[in-house]
């Protein structure tokens, strides 16, 4: 899509290339930021009728207005920096966790020719950036001179460093299949959805997300029950909005992602024929991909910190790694699974894996069931001693 | 000189990496020194990118961004005293500043006699873009394949992971409960004290009746 | 010539700058300026701060850090095995295997020595 501006009037090479660039970078910032307004409303909406309300209706039809108004609401509140706050840190967090969200766009293919730019090393990038609002998140902490803030920011960093892992092992399975970090040739390679050849990989992944985002059943960074608003707390006004925006848009992002590593992105039917048919398929999976996280959200009670960390390092690193694995192994027992070009080559690896796959999944709810079976015994058996007061 | 894209990009990496890492050493604040080493290491991934190393730039933010940036502001917090701005105690500046020129030009030295090898004509100017070493077009699956490859580098990689079994070996000995029954699984919540509180009431109750 | 997909991040880091900064910006000037000794003191659910903002640092917040590090340098060399995956040979997997086995083993040694626990 830059490439078209680039037989500019007349301009110097370099400077087209600046201009049609800039262009570039403005829509896709923009589409994402738009698409986060549209994204809170949807996820409220979803969020009420889920908990059996109705959502904002008032601001707007459908109170679709409702995040402008938020939104100017927050701006023209009191900016209050704590005393003892230091200054410069303060500032940059908010700024340094939005930009770590908006820097995943730009690897983000809407379409067969439209991507941002299909960077050789597209997984690694969002990673990259993904530890950019790690960062950030430290940083509100340490400099909001509150020790529950910053108790707040560890807890927060040692829930998003430990998920990273089991994140980026779910993210190597596409990787692999597909052998190929850019993300447009992954979306390309998925002649069948990943999903289906790799289910669990899919779980994998969007728990690990929903925790790296610290939402859902992984808000302890931000409880409002509990340190009050964590690393956040002292954020007042405007900064704190960003902080706000920042979870959304990476909320929203991350089902872009699933779509694209999992769903098979921008394809379907006359998909590349058609260009702007792939962003309507890529932006309906996003939305099935958020729908699922939402629900995840909405449904599942908070876990402690350290039920969080013991799942993630006694369970689901383990799980992922072997996970790996055995994927891989699978994968080259496949013969030619080097040269998938169309459907019907793509459909005996999809089967196999998945064999494989329903395989661990049963291997797995055994393994859980049996430690279940066992924690159930252990408890009726203390229960079962007399109790100390008889 | 000529002043293109690549030497000016490469101009303001340098300088970010190097006055970032001049302000590590200079600034009084731990944790500022802690940030501006993250903007050092930022600095030098962009270095790795303009040496057509993407691949290595992303490993130098995940990793040492990512991980060994935030190891190190745990170690900082670990240490008692920290939040406490530390005068100049050293006295020995001058000392250390002409060491430190003496391993900078023994450094120089070395290199310079490979500047023919390298391509390039003149340090005064910048390096050719069409003129790097022989890059394989693939590099990253070249990377992949270098590891696994028994001509190449795959002992370097097995004994990678016996290193870092190792360290983490040796930081879990340094931080392990003295006490092996403090590690023991306690039930978090166990319903015989709350039974044990609901018959206090009802027994004084009794008793005062 | 790969260095020009990266022009667009650069152009990108400046405009994630600038978007972020200007709300905070406007925020600032378009909010009432009132400050009170009450407002700037750290939040403390209504009870006024005792002692130094230095917080008793557990050790484990360490161990999870460095087990982490572990895992992130292991995901440094399964990332090129992983794209190399295809033009490499079954060994390549039992390579593999054997590092990725060799880490879980210093996991599980993490695990029985009680360091995961957050008590």
């Amino acid at each position: 899509m830059t490439d078209f501006l680039m037989d500019d009037i007349g301009l110097s090479h370099a400077l087209a290339v600046l201009i049609a660039q800039t262009l570039g970078v403005f829509v896709v910032a923009m589409f994402g930021l738009l698409w986060t307004l549209l994204g809170i409303w949807i996820e409220r909406k979803i969020a009420g009728r889920m908990q059996d309300r109705i959502g904002p209706n008032r601001v707007g039809p459908f109170g679709l207005v409702q995040t402008i108004a938020d939104m100017v609401k927050i701006i023209v509140k009191e900016d209050i920096v704590p005393r003892g706050a230091d200054r410069w840190v303060f500032n940059l967090a908010p700024i340094l966790s939005v930009m770590g969200v908006m820097l995943l766009w730009v690897v983000v293919p809407f379409s067969a020719g439209w991507i941002g730019t299909d960077l050789s090393i597209g997984a690694l990038y969002l990673i990259a950036a993904g530890s950019l609002g790690n960062i950030a998140v430290l940083m509100a902490g340490w400099a909001s001179n509150n020790k529950f803030a910053l108790v707040g920011a560890f807890r927060a960093i040692a829930q998003l460093i430990s998920y990273e892992v089991p994140m980026v092992l779910a993210l190597l399975i596409p990787v692999l299949m597909a052998g190929s970090l850019s993300t447009q040739e992954i979306v390309r390679e998925q002649h069948i959805m990943y999903a289906i050849a790799v289910p669990l990989t899919l779980l994998i992944f969007l728990v690990s997300s929903q925790a790296e985002m610290g939402r859902g059943p992984f808000d302890l960074l931000e409880a409002e029950s509990e340190l009050v608003a964590g690393y956040q707390t002292e954020y007042a006004g405007m900064k704190f909005g960003m902080f706000y925006v920042a979870e959304f848009l990476h909320a929203f992002t991350a089902g872009v992602l699933t779509a694209i590593f999992f769903l098979g992105g921008w394809r379907g039917p006359w998909a590349e024929d058609v260009h702007i048919l792939g962003f309507v398929y890529l932006m309906i999976k996003s939305m099935a991909a958020y729908f699922v996280l939402i629900w995840l959200r909405m449904t599942v009670p908070r876990l402690r910190i350290d039920q969080l960390l013991n799942f993630n390092w006694k369970f689901l690193v383990p799980v992922s790694l072997i996970n790996l694995l055995v994927v891989a192994f699978v994968w080259k027992l496949i013969p030619d699974t080097d040269t998938i070009n169309s459907l019907e080559d793509a459909l005996l690896p999809t089967a196999a894996l998945l064999v494989a796959n329903g395989i661990m999944i049963g291997v797995i709810g055994w393994a859980l069931r049996e430690r279940g079976r066992r924690e159930r015994a252990r408890i009726a058996s203390i229960y079962a001693q007399p109790a100390a007061g008889d | 000189m000529e002043i293109t894209f690549q030497s000016l990009t490469f101009l303001i990496f340098s300088v970010v990496t190097l006055g970032a890492a001049l302000m590590v050493v200079t600034t009084r604040n731990l944790f500022h020194a802690a940030l501006y080493l993250m903007l050092s290491l930022f600095g030098v991934a962009g270095l790795f990118i303009l040496l057509s190393a993407p691949l290595i730039a992303g490993f130098q933010v995940v990793v040492y961004i990512g991980a060994i940036a935030i190891l190190i502001i745990f170690a900082i917090m670990l240490t008692p005293q920290v939040m406490q701005v530390v005068g100049v105690r050293n006295n020995q500046w001058m000392l250390s500043l002409g060491l430190a020129v003496f391993f900078f030009l023994m450094l120089v030295s070395v290199v310079s006699p490979f500047m023919d090898e390298v391509g390039v004509e003149d340090w005064s100017t910048d390096f050719k873009e069409d003129n790097p070493a022989a890059v394989p077009d693939d590099t990253l699956v070249d990377f992949g394949q270098s590891i696994v490859d028994s001509q190449r580098y795959l002992l370097p990689f097995e004994i990678a992971s016996i290193l870092l079994m190792a360290a983490l070996i040796g930081a879990v000995l340094l931080v392990s409960p003295p006490n092996k029954a403090k590690a023991k699984r306690q039930p978090i919540y166990d319903a015989r004290d709350e039974m044990e509180v609901q018959q206090g009431p009802s027994e004084q109750s009794a008793a005062g009746d | 010539m790969d260095l020009n997909e990266w022009v667009f991040v650069g152009l990108f880091i400046a405009l994630a700058w600038i978007l972020p900064a200007t709300p905070i910006v406007l925020g600032k000037i378009l909010g009432p300026k009132r400050p009170n000794p009450v407002k700037l003191e750290p939040y403390e659910c209504g009870v006024e701060t005792v002692g130094n903002t230095w917080v008793q640092f557990r050790a484990q917040y360490y161990v999870f850090a460095l087990v982490f590090v572990l895992f992130d340098v292991e995901l440094v060399f399964l990332f090129p095995w992983a794209l190399a995956y295809n033009q490499l040979g079954l060994f390549a997997l039992f390579e593999m295997a054997v590092f990725v086995a060799l880490l879980i083993a210093a996991l599980v040694y993490t695990w029985r020595k009680g360091a995961l626990e957050w008590s």
